[in-house]
């Protein structure tokens, strides 16, 4: 059935594909963390009892989920070099490159997602533990970081690798801004050699196995401290 | 300690607490029983302003709580509280909830922490537990670690909201118990409580709240013996007889 097709191709450019993956795999783990990290602000920001803190971080929150990622990685890519151009008033001023502005695309998009999971895992912590850290004598900040977080956190790490497994997959998205990550080696690899369908095989198998055994480790995480509660 | 000076409170356009006036004296123990829903609850948050109030005052040790000056966490470390639902800290050892503000807002060292909470467990009976997690004891243990966990702050007076209601009845005495230690020991205490048992073995004054209100705020014997409404008298002859 394969004759015909040259599937040594893939072994001749492993090399060039491994460093797509490591700027793929790269980019998911810098806008994860910076994601999580914005979000978790973000969704402190929603559930304050101050509405010029819940009302911006809503309104923002609803609007990049209204928005599909690929306008967002455009729009940083060609606003922020307008933007550093009025700021800093030089004409020839460049951009912060592509990398940098798909990095801050992805990580402000995904804090969007990760907000609205953050303030649920944060609901989820019975309003009692508030009290009793309050009560205690602990102030805003250490009542959050030290009793509340700990165990929202505890009860999303299921949902947020999840979130994490379809951010690597989108990351296939910054060929938009002429990067290139996993897929798009693969692909320029297909294109060069005219080996498109062994090409795109071997990826759609590399994508398969990584977020499939992500998802594996997830239901087995989520069973584990189903018992353990 | 605790003053109260017509204290109002309303969710909404309900009032909850109606110009409730009561004082808290040092070395006093004082129960406040009633029926669901009367407030007793509300009233006993309100003290740390752990519940807001929209009128009246209330001063702990002369520091007002509703001032907008104040300093909360500063003055609820003096103040103990402990919860219906315990509210220890899942996932901490029993140690570190015990330790945890003791480090944090009286900036104890971590050894002095250590030593005082294991002091706290032996009290209470519970220093085997120490490294264990709050999920893994009973809910008894729970409540009183939650007691120590109040006491280690070497608090100026206590105030316990239904400590009781959560726990198995064979459990019920075992935290009575350590309360009515307390008690001997001249610490100021404030409890709301259905256990009259407890109220007239310990208190010193009984507070009876219906609807939001305090109807009847009495030395114990004169509650048990005469209560003067007819409300607190239906409600002990409906609590006691059975």
């Amino acid at each position: 059935m394969f004759t015909g097709f040259d599937f040594e191709v893939i072994q001749r450019s492993l090399p060039y594909l491994w460093q797509g993956m490591q700027f793929s795999l790269g980019l998911t783990l810098l806008a994860m963390l910076g994601g999580i990290f914005l979000g978790t602000l973000l969704a402190l920001m929603r559930l304050a009892p101050y509405k010029l803190l819940s009302y911006p971080a809503g309104a923002y929150v609803n609007l990049v989920r209204s928005i599909p990622l690929i306008l967002v990685i455009f729009w940083f890519y060609f606003l922020i070099p307008l933007a550093m151009k009025k700021l800093t008033g030089n004409p020839y001023a460049s951009g912060i490159g592509p990398f940098y502005s798909a990095l801050i695309a992805f990580t402000m998009f995904e804090a969007a997602y990760y907000c609205e999971i953050i303030r649920a895992g944060i609901q989820s912590v019975p309003r009692g533990q508030a009290s009793a850290a309050y009560a205690l004598g602990l102030d805003y900040r250490q009542a959050t970081t030290l009793v509340i977080l700990p165990q929202a956190f505890r009860n999303m790490i299921p949902i947020l690798l999840t979130t994490s497994i379809i951010l690597f997959q989108d990351t296939s998205l910054v060929y938009v801004v002429g990067l290139t990550d996993f897929m798009g080696a693969a692909g320029k690899i297909a294109r060069r050699d005219g080996r498109l369908v062994e090409m795109y095989l071997f990826a759609a198998l590399v994508y398969f196995i990584i977020c499939y055994s992500g998802s594996y480790f997830v239901k087995r995480l989520q069973a584990r401290y189903n018992v353990g509660r | 300690m605790i003053e109260m000076k017509n204290v109002s409170k309303w969710y909404g356009t309900f009032q909850v607490l109606k110009n409730c006036t009561t004082r808290v004296d040092e070395g006093e123990v004082v129960v406040v029983c009633g029926p669901s829903g009367s407030g007793k609850s509300t009233l006993i948050k309100c003290v740390n302003a752990l519940e807001p109030f929209q009128q009246g005052e209330i001063t702990v040790g002369g520091i007002s709580v509703g001032a907008p000056g104040t300093d909360l966490p500063n003055l609820r470390s003096h103040i103990g509280m402990v919860f219906q639902n315990f509210e220890l800290f899942p996932h901490m050892k029993v140690i570190d909830n015990i330790n945890l503000a003791q480090i944090k807002v009286l900036k104890r060292t971590p050894e002095a922490a250590r030593e005082k909470s294991m002091s706290l467990l032996k009290r209470v009976g519970l220093e085997v537990q120490a490294e264990k997690f709050p999920g893994q004891l009973s809910g008894g243990q729970q409540q009183r670690v939650a007691i120590a966990r109040a006491l280690a702050m070497d608090p100026l007076a206590m105030l316990f909201d239904e400590p009781t209601s959560a726990l198995d009845p064979e459990m019920i005495n075992e935290v009575l118990d350590v309360m009515t230690e307390l008690a001997k020991e001249g610490m100021t205490m404030m409890v709301v409580t259905h256990e009259m048992g407890f109220a007239s073995r310990v208190a010193h004054r009984v507070v009876f709240m219906d609807a939001g209100e305090i109807v009847e705020d009495a030395k114990k014997e004169d509650f048990f013996g005469k209560p003067r409404s007819e409300r607190a008298q239906h409600f002990l002859s409906k609590i006691l007889h059975h």
